[in-house]
């Protein structure tokens, strides 16, 4: 179980219709890679986030899979275009079986 | 044959003119677009012309690192200091206080603290760092356990300290009582430790702006401390980073909280008078 885990996202609260912006996400997570050992020589197991997904009014924007070896607090800068105003929905999939989501009301105007 | 096409490379590369590709740039900090810093004034008088000119090591890093540091969603540091404001509001100990308790909101009570550490202290009579202070809140008021020099909770809490001085210059005093250590620190920084034989000096009073391996030199100014490094992913503690650089030269190093990286702390703080705070920072 992944401990201090925090979705952290920022975005514009408005765009005008048909604008392309700049989306920033990172969360806070140790992504442990599951080929550690600690000090005892055992195998430290693997805990990471393996999925992160964005949609805006339930249509997907961008949907990644990830793997180990990506390094701790993974940070994703994508840009997304904003037909009209609602709502993003950003959610990210631990190997726990956790799902954490935020989300951002963007205005078109 | 193979000789021949080595003799070839070799006076190509000797015909290329010499430059260097390590010197400091001339960008302009500034965070959040809001806190304006400092990261290129003239020298203090105690320098004594041994810098023309003080230098943050920020513009020694390449464009992208010091995007990262622009702009707090960016800067990975800012997780420790988010993380060091919930320890701070935190009660803790025997006397169930948390550090809000007396001191409120650190961003009116902790303004400008960061610029002034080391600093003597009148009633423990001695020089002491902003963790050497926390420590002593910790130990005398709050009946709470002393942190490890450097370590995880330390160093978030002093991030967010840090942060809260951002572009205020650096202004430490080196007289009066401080002056004792400010002049051991100033001993230790021009002594040469270890197999190599290296001094502070040696590297980054001598050659900063020049490649050291694959790595820029810069003048190892203190004022982005604590420093978000992105070689571990973590923040890092000044007296650490010393450690790391005494252990470079191959000597026998000194402890992180240490009286000899207090004082040295002090004497290089001093070097960096008028550079903007930039804590938490971010470097390689």
């Amino acid at each position: 179980m992944a401990s201090g885990v925090k979705p952290r996202v920022k975005a514009p609260k408005s765009a005008s219709a048909g604008e392309t912006v700049t989306i920033k996400t990172l969360i806070s997570h140790k992504m442990e890679s599951g080929l550690r050992k600690d000090k005892d020589g055992n195998l430290i197991p693997r805990s990471i986030i393996n999925r992160f997904t964005c949609e805006f009014n339930g249509k997907s924007v961008i949907d990644v899979e990830m793997q180990p070896s990506i390094s701790t607090n993974p940070y994703f800068e994508f840009e997304a275009t904003i037909p009209e105003a609602g709502d993003m929905k950003l959610t990210w999939y631990d190997d726990d079986g956790s799902v954490y989501e935020d989300s951002k009301s963007i205005a078109v105007g | 044959m193979k000789f021949k096409t080595m003799s070839v490379i070799a006076a190509v590369a000797m015909a290329l003119p010499t430059f260097s590709m390590a010197d400091p740039d001339d960008d302009k900090l500034v965070i959040n677009g809001e806190i304006e810093v400092a990261t290129k004034v003239a020298p203090a008088a105690h320098l004594d012309g041994a810098l023309s000119e003080v230098m943050s090591g920020w513009h020694f890093r390449n464009d992208d690192t010091q995007a990262m540091e622009m702009d707090d969603f960016d800067n990975p540091g800012m997780l420790g200091a988010e993380n060091g404001m919930a320890i701070w509001e935190a009660a803790e100990g025997s006397e169930g206080k948390s550090c809000a308790d007396c001191h409120g909101d650190p961003a009116e009570s902790m303004k400008g603290v960061r610029a002034s550490y080391p600093k003597f202290d009148e009633k423990a009579g001695t020089l002491m760092t902003v963790q050497m202070k926390m420590n002593e809140c910790r130990t005398e008021r709050m009946g709470a356990e002393a942190w490890k020099y450097d370590a995880g909770k330390a160093i978030d809490v002093e991030a967010m300290i840090a942060s809260h001085s951002r572009g205020m210059p650096v202004n430490v005093a080196i007289d009066g009582p401080a002056a004792p250590f400010w002049e051991k620190g100033k001993e230790i920084y021009y002594t040469r430790y270890g197999q190599l034989e290296l001094s502070c000096a040696s590297c980054h009073e001598e050659n900063y702006g020049n490649m050291i391996r694959a790595d820029h030199l810069s003048q190892g100014q203190i004022n982005g401390f604590p420093t978000y490094r992105l070689k571990n992913a973590k923040l890092n503690g000044v007296h650490s980073r010393f450690k790391g650089c005494i252990r470079d030269t191959r000597a026998h190093t000194f402890s992180p909280g240490s009286d000899e990286f207090i004082a040295l702390e002090l004497y290089v703080a001093s070097r960096g008078m008028g550079l903007g705070i930039e804590g938490p920072s971010v470097r390689n």
